[in-house]
């Protein structure tokens, strides 16, 4: 398998939240700016693949009945890391994302690679698996907040982006304002927006999806005539 | 703290701060369990029955040997491994004593461990300090808010069999719509004040 390949299923064919349906909640909780989606993910992106080492590491010593106890202690032991780093050197992300993030420990997607994934395959693969379902996460949390900050609210890059002061690491910049955040449907940056958007995004993924696969189906049929005629 | 303090807890965690609708803590099995109303219920009693428990034992674990021994940042950890032992124990134990609850509860109940809901409720009682009762109570309470939601969306869902909607959203995208609107009606309750 190739770094390429890898990084299509992770982030198209394969993608954790819009195909493999896993780890929802935080998907629509914390997609309220962009500081947060970026956030969120890139920390799962480091404890997924820290993980998906550790555990392709330990593959072949683990006793079968046990397994899931073992992946759920290094779970939780990377998360208390990277939550405790995150509160000592970025306090804001810390802040925003609450609960979440020691919430990561049951994130399906985590258990689920380390399950289906990592216990049959080599470090070096499950390494770069790690990164690139990591950034499948991470792109849709991005698509994620990025509309529902611009239709919510006319922002774009909450709490990153500032106009004056470029890109800010401690959440304090105002993003940029596209148009006046009255005329916002505000209720995309509610709780239920969260569903909405998810909901939204799902049934484009399936569409495309559809069209792809109908659109193969076509060629090889055109090319069974072919070889008929 | 005081009865009203309770009660305000209670009805918070049920209706105002609804574990799914304004949290999303739980959102996997509210999603995966919720369509036909029977297993609705059990996952939603399974779950009051694991988060009250999970509650209880969580402060203890923490008030008298993580704080007391310094351990406070082992919070995540320990929780999850109380919450994993707890929920084989409830299996084991329910399969002994009460055969007919754990035949209804089955496949849920050893789910319920990765059900961000319980890790959740866990973690929300240490932030917001609550006293032993309190937590206990915020842990029934919201899983009693999880039931309702799921039970709710779970006859939601059964007519949405009946319903004509575009085809690409098939499955989980209407799933969520649906969701959203139930989440919405719930909002009706935000910003309503006890006492």
């Amino acid at each position: 398998m190739n770094f390429k390949k890898q990084l299509k299923e992770g982030v198209i064919t394969n993608n954790p939240i819009l195909v493999q349906q896993l780890g929802m909640c935080a998907t629509m909780a914390i997609t309220t700016s962009l500081f947060n989606g970026v956030g969120m993910g890139l920390s799962v992106l480091i404890i997924l693949t820290c993980c998906n080492v550790a555990v392709s590491a330990i593959r072949k010593i683990i006793p079968d009945e046990i397994r899931l106890a073992i992946f759920v202690v290094i779970i939780a032991g990377f998360v208390t890391i990277v939550d405790l780093l995150l509160q000592a050197f970025i306090p804001a992300l810390s802040e925003s994302l609450g609960v979440f993030i020691p919430l990561i420990v049951v994130n399906c997607i985590i258990i689920g690679r380390a399950e289906a994934f990592c216990q049959k395959n080599p470090i070096g693969v499950s390494f770069t698996d790690g990164i690139t379902q990591g950034l499948g996460y991470t792109a849709v949390l991005v698509v994620m907040c990025l509309i529902r900050e611009f239709l919510g609210s006319g922002r774009f890059g909450g709490g990153l982006i500032d106009v004056t002061k470029g890109i800010t690491l401690d959440g304090t910049g105002t993003g940029i304002q596209l148009f006046n955040s009255d005329y916002g449907a505000s209720i995309l940056t509610l709780p239920v927006g969260g569903f909405l958007t998810l909901g939204f995004i799902f049934a484009a993924m399936q569409a495309a999806l559809k069209k792809a696969a109908k659109k193969k189906e076509e060629a090889a049929k055109a090319a069974e005539e072919e070889d008929a005629a | 703290m005081s009865v009203t303090e309770y009660l305000s807890i209670a009805i918070g965690a049920i209706l105002i701060n609804n574990f799914i609708f304004s949290q999303f803590l739980g959102c996997c099995p509210f999603l995966g369990c919720s369509s036909k109303v029977e297993t609705a219920t059990g996952m939603g009693l399974a779950v009051v029955f694991v988060m009250g428990l999970a509650s209880a034992i969580c402060y203890v674990v923490n008030e008298f040997i993580l704080v007391p021994l310094d351990l406070a940042f082992l919070q995540t950890l320990a929780f999850i491994l109380v919450i994993a032992a707890l929920v084989q124990f409830v299996e084991m134990f329910l399969k002994k004593a009460v055969p007919s609850l754990y035949s209804a509860l089955g496949i849920y109940l050893p789910l319920i461990t990765t059900n961000c809901a319980v890790l959740g409720v866990v973690l929300l009682n240490v932030q917001n300090s609550y006293d032993f009762l309190g937590s206990v109570i915020y842990g029934i309470t919201g899983g009693l808010g999880f039931m309702l939601a799921i039970v709710l969306f779970a006859s939601v869902r059964e007519r949405i069999a009946f319903a004509d909607y575009p085809e690409c959203f098939d499955g989980f995208p209407i799933c969520l719509i649906s969701a959203g609107l139930v989440a919405l009606a719930f909002m009706g309750f935000s910003g309503m004040k006890i006492f």
